[in-house]
């Protein structure tokens, strides 16, 4: 049953095939119109099931809305559109297509009503991302991708093993909440973890991502760890375990940040500490908690990419991508610098910017439910935002000491993309309401009052001054910090290379000699029996008595012993 | 700040700009007085403590990840030596 409905999200993916045959200014209107459609399209659907189909003996929906799946949906389709116009000069004329496949297969997974529906749209995700990688065409991203599509087939088996259990015991494919009762709904978990970035996988988001192209990344920051958020508000609200991997990733995110030299992997590692936020608002599992957790995705989309794109203009602009190699870029970037530094506002949750009305309601949620721990942690854990994104990255970019690089402006269409999107994280901040009035749930939440703006102006004002005394020791080096990629980077390999392939080396020998020794036991048997061996040959009558007589002879002395 | 580039440049300049933040900084513990906190957890009406907390807790985040550098840190042309991982 279609009641003429069209998917947005085959939309872009078919618009995207299409893209391949235009050129110039009608290729440009198509990628920022191809989204748009897709929006307006995703604004028309009503709740409940739109499509559904026969498939086996199942009932799928591939089209089924309300008020998540169109919140989600939504933030997509705008990134896609503002995405594409940032990348509008791109050279590559793969990624933004790649893209499009990506942006539609995640707004493919929002809208599913099924499990199959969303493991097709899940892989094809991997596929469109993969692809956004590769189109950087460096030995880099080759290889870059080449550990990313792995862990992400991996993630996706487990999904699927998850969603086949889970089918086979209940018999219903409907994507609704699950509780951690059985193998299967543990899977399907721990499927939508390694795609949030969740520990232990963890690393293939800062080892993939900043091997994208400059535009790239802007993309690939958008969609994987945020689909798999949307899945897990809808597959495990109030799920206690995700509180501690959400603090967990906050923590890690920041750490790793501090330490990081490669202006993208500092923001890549702040991605996984954003969705632990998320997530963690989504083990708490309140209406005010998963509320906090879907804003914040929204906002997050949002000011992530205005600072992927400022660092993908410094990095187009400059060719470096190292905060030892860059700084005082403020005197020929005005713009980028402002779009950036809105950017880490944002991201650090300052007042008047998105993140100060989104994440607050996660901290609101754990006060509501009286989590102390929780509470202090995610506390730090907001100063420790302000820290290693808020403050490190547009300074040690834009500002610190002089590099004597004096880089223009990028092209306009960069530019428009920032201008949009930093109105945006300020809009939302200002004028929380039209974002509000999307959430799932009723909002009864105020961020503006006297307590709020003081505390948290006193959190981030002294996190501050923290970065700044201690500069000292935040100095950059030409270092990375190994992370747990190194299992399948060195680890893995070192094993293969040093036991793994004697291991094999020795089993072969001994398959081989074993062999050689059976072939040459049976080889003397079957002589033997060969039309020249001793068995086959006609004997003398003489000789047949004579052997004759020695068996009877041996019997007799048997018979008798 | 980021309309006068050059301005930016003078250390006169930085310094009245460290001031400036200070004096910052002082205002937003002596608002508490002014707004009502209604705090939740007992730690919360505790003079000043986002202000202490923030700083502390920022603090302990540099220290942890140096010590952390101590174990896990490489020259960040670690994984490039023949590009092993193929």
């Amino acid at each position: 049953m279609t009641d003429g409905s069209i998917h947005p999200g085959l939309v872009l993916i078919l618009g995207a095939l299409a893209l391949a045959f235009l050129r110039g200014t009608l290729r440009s209107i198509a990628v920022v119109a191809l989204p748009i459609l897709a929006l307006a399209l995703i604004w028309q659907i009503p709740d409940g099931a739109v499509w559904q189909l026969r498939f086996l003996d199942y009932t799928l929906t591939p089209l089924q809305g309300d008020k998540l799946s169109r919140l989600f949906a939504t933030i997509f389709a705008l990134m896609a559109a503002v995405g594409g116009l940032f990348a509008l000069a791109q050279k590559s004329r793969v990624e933004v297509p790649a893209a499009f496949v990506y942006a539609g297969s995640a707004i493919g997974v929002t809208l599913a009503g099924d499990l199959i529906t969303v493991f097709a749209f899940w892989e094809l995700m991997a596929i469109g991302s993969t692809l956004v990688l590769w189109s950087n065409a460096t030995q880099d991203s080759y290889r870059a991708a080449r550990r990313y599509l792995m862990i992400h087939l991996l993630g996706g088996v487990v999904l699927f093993a998850g969603v086949t259990g889970h089918v086979v015991q209940t018999g219903d494919v409907a994507f609704t909440a699950m509780q951690l009762d059985s193998p299967a709904h543990w899977l399907i978990l721990i499927g939508f973890l390694i795609n949030a970035g969740a520990p232990p996988l963890s690393a293939w988001l800062p080892d993939a991502y900043p091997e994208a192209s400059w535009s790239g990344t802007v993309f690939l920051s958008a969609f994987t760890t945020k689909t798999a958020v949307y899945a897990l508000i809808r597959g495990f609200p109030g799920a206690e375990l995700l509180i501690w991997v959400g603090l967990f990733m906050v923590f890690y995110g920041i750490i790793y940040a501090l330490l990081e030299n490669d202006i993208r992997r500092i923001l890549a590692y702040s991605i996984v500490n954003q969705v632990g936020f998320m997530i963690a608002g989504i083990g708490i599992g309140t209406e005010m908690a998963l509320n906090g957790a879907a804003a914040h995705a929204f906002a997050h989309i949002i000011y992530k990419a205005l600072l992927l794109m400022s660092a993908g203009s410094v990095i187009l602009m400059t060719g470096k991508r190292k905060c030892s190699e860059l700084g005082g870029l403020f005197h020929t970037m005005p713009l980028t610098t402002v779009c950036g530094t809105i950017g880490a506002l944002a991201i650090s949750a300052f007042p008047l910017t998105s993140g100060f009305i989104s994440k607050s309601m996660v901290s609101q949620a754990s006060i509501d439910g009286d989590l102390l721990w929780v509470w202090l942690l995610l506390t730090a854990a907001s100063a420790g935002v302000f820290l290693h994104a808020g403050i490190k990255f547009p300074w040690f970019v834009f500002f610190q000491k002089d590099s004597g690089l004096r880089p223009a402006e990028p092209p306009m269409t960069m530019r428009w993309a920032m201008v949009v999107f930093s109105f945006l994280c300020i809009a939302l901040g200002i004028w929380p309401e039209p974002l509000y009035a999307l959430l799932p749930y009723a909002v009864n939440y105020v961020p503006y009052t006297g307590a709020h703006l003081v505390t948290q102006l006193q959190l981030l004002l002294f996190s501050g001054l923290t970065f700044f005394i201690m500069l000292p020791y935040l100095k950059r080096t030409l270092t990375i910090t190994l992370d747990t990629d190194w299992a399948w980077r060195r680890l893995l390999p070192a094993l293969m290379a040093n036991v793994g392939l004697p291991l094999v080396g020795a089993w072969n020998l001994l398959m081989r000699s074993t062999l050689s020794w059976g072939s040459k036991a049976l080889e003397l048997v079957v002589q033997e029996y060969r039309p020249d061996g001793r068995f086959a040959r006609t004997w003398s009558t003489r000789s047949m008595a004579l052997w004759v007589l020695v068996l009877l002879l041996g019997y007799l002395i048997l018979y008798y012993v | 700040m980021d309309e006068k580039p050059h301005w930016l440049d003078q250390p006169r300049n930085v310094k009245l700009l460290w001031r400036g933040f200070i004096v910052v900084l002082a205002l937003t513990v002596l608002a508490e007085q002014l707004v009502h906190l209604h705090p939740h957890f007992a730690i919360e009406s505790l003079f000043g403590f986002n202000a202490g907390f923030g700083f502390l807790v920022c603090a302990i985040m540099i220290g942890v990840a140096k010590a952390l550098a101590l174990v896990l840190k490489r020259p960040d042309t670690y994984y490039d030596d023949g590009k092993r991982d193929d």
